[in-house]
């Protein structure tokens, strides 16, 4: 079963079309990528593939299940993190694990705390307030709020955005061995293009909300004649003749 | 515990520790009803001293009105703030898109409310009777009709609130502080419908609090519990908690059909 399947996807907001028409699949246990420039299509995408928007057409199912109908079902499997979405600053590192621990209904919720903390070098961290932290200790929380249900299906915005080199690596280390051990699958939206090469199997490229491209990032390389999928993805950016349809 | 339970107590969980890190949101809780209490407090105080006791009915019905008029003010403000707490720490995001329902954010949202009425309002009651042997207990049975008229007040106000977020934006949020305020004049808190010039009666008797606080008096002065002001409150209440929800899911729906739900901290 796939994790993520879309069919005809479509979302206007006014007179703008900020998705239109889309179909892709993510295949379980898949590390897919959604590349575009700013304005492409990938926040609004996320957001109904989360059921934040309602789509004016199309289809999105999510682990089986349709999100028009049936999102909650589909929620509790999933999760998402972004570095634009904050926990709350108040709250110490346990305490935002231990809300998000049952709003997911997670069983035994303190060994999964423990464990999150294990995993992510957070246990000196466990009783600081989530708004005392440095940017890389934030993202370590943010993933481990995104992983406290065990979710099959991650959504990431930007994982490590604004992250050392050594933080950002460390951190798709963990999403590696993640997938590795659980089988599940992550879309990740990023414009770090040196990471979409490392972790992604497959990549979606957008522009003016549709899917103009698609491929491993060794094939779209490939296919383009370029050197890397930096070069690739300013080419489709910028509409350059030698973009696919 | 069900998975519906173990949701709604995160959120609430999520509020508690919150509380617990911030005084001043707790000294915030019960300032308001104390200070209300002490200026009506020394108010009636010099009304019964001008008068020789003979205003003591109505000095009564001042402070019972402050007690129980800060229900809905606590109640309202409780509900809405909970939600507004979520917009300003820019975590709705992942609410939303958590296995939490609406319904069971709006259920933590009345668990939270009614907490904060105990904390707020119970400080002022006790107050009320040191500093001025006024016991708001004299209502008898009835007062927990009253209390809960109140209460249920409170939350559809906050629910219009809430929607009036989910439609145009954080900004909207001031109206926490200023509608119920805005009602207190229609609210007979202090003083009888009939004061009111006669085009705005209607106004006030569409107002369960109305029916409260005659109701109040009328038991304050000696009198029987008229128990069909209550039922109108009670009618009232859920016709107005009626028209909120659908209002609720109406701009829910609404919102998250114009992708609001992303931007709605800004």
């Amino acid at each position: 079963m796939d994790a993520i399947e879309v069919v005809a996807l479509r979302k206007r907001f006014g007179a703008i079309t900020a998705v239109d028409g889309i179909d892709f699949r993510v295949p379980a246990g898949a590390i897919v990528g959604l590349l575009g420039a700013n304005g492409a299509g990938k926040t609004t995408t996320l957001a109904l593939l989360l059921g934040l928007i309602t789509a004016d057409s199309g289809v999105v199912r999510v682990l089986g299940h349709d999100m028009a109908h049936d999102r909650f079902a589909a929620l509790e499997r999933m999760n998402f993190s972004s570095p634009y979405v904050a926990l709350p600053y108040r709250l110490t590192v346990s305490e935002n694990l231990r809300v998000y621990g049952h709003l997911y209904s997670v069983r035994r919720l303190e060994a999964r705390i423990r464990e999150l903390a294990e995993t992510f070098e957070l246990a000196p961290l466990l009783d600081r307030p989530a708004g005392q932290l440095s940017a890389g200790q934030k993202a370590r929380v943010a993933l481990a709020k995104a992983l406290v249900n065990r979710p099959a299906l991650l959504l990431l915005d930007e994982p490590t955005a604004s992250l050392d080199p050594d933080t950002a690596d460390r951190l798709r280390a963990w999403l590696l061995r993640y997938r590795a051990e659980t089988g599940a699958a992550i879309l990740l939206a990023s414009h770090n293009m040196t990471e979409v090469e490392r972790l992604c199997d497959d990549v979606l490229m957008m522009r003016a909300g549709r899917l103009v491209d698609r491929g491993s990032p060794a094939a779209l390389i490939s296919r383009y004649g370029l050197a890397d999928l930096e070069a690739v993805f300013l080419d489709i950016a910028r509409g350059r003749p030698g973009m696919a349809a | 515990m069900s998975r519906s339970a173990r949701r709604i107590w995160g959120l609430i969980y999520r509020h508690l520790a919150l509380y617990r890190r911030s005084w001043p949101r707790l000294l915030d809780l019960a300032y308001g009803p104390v200070l209300q209490m002490t200026i009506w407090g020394f108010t009636a105080r010099y009304v019964l001293s001008g008068s020789g006791g003979a205003l003591a009915g109505t000095a009564a019905t001042f402070l019972g009105g402050v007690l129980l008029w800060e229900v809905a003010l606590h109640s309202q403000m409780g509900f809405s703030m909970s939600f507004l707490e979520e917009v300003w720490s820019r975590n709705l995001g992942h609410i939303f898109v958590s296995p939490l329902r609406p319904r069971e954010m709006l259920a933590a949202f009345l668990v939270l409310s009614a907490l904060r009425v105990a904390i707020g309002v119970v400080p002022a009651v006790a107050l009320a009777w040191l500093l001025y042997a006024f016991d708001l207990f004299l209502l008898g049975p009835a007062l927990l009709a009253l209390f809960a008229n109140l209460l249920v007040m409170g939350w559809w106000v906050a629910l219009g609130v809430v929607a009036m977020v989910l439609r145009h934006g954080a900004g909207a949020g001031a109206l926490s502080w200023t509608v119920l305020f805005g009602l207190t004049p229609f609210a007979a808190v202090f003083y009888p419908v009939a004061v009111l010039p006669a085009a705005l009666r209607p106004v006030a008797r569409a107002l369960p609090a109305a029916h409260v606080f005659e109701g109040m008096r009328a038991v304050l002065q000696g009198a029987a519990m008229p128990w069909a002001e209550l039922a109108w409150a009670g009618g009232l209440n859920l016709a107005w908690l009626a028209a909120a929800v659908a209002l609720f899911v109406f701009e829910f729906r609404t919102a998250r059909t114009r992708g609001a739900l992303l931007v709605i901290g800004e």
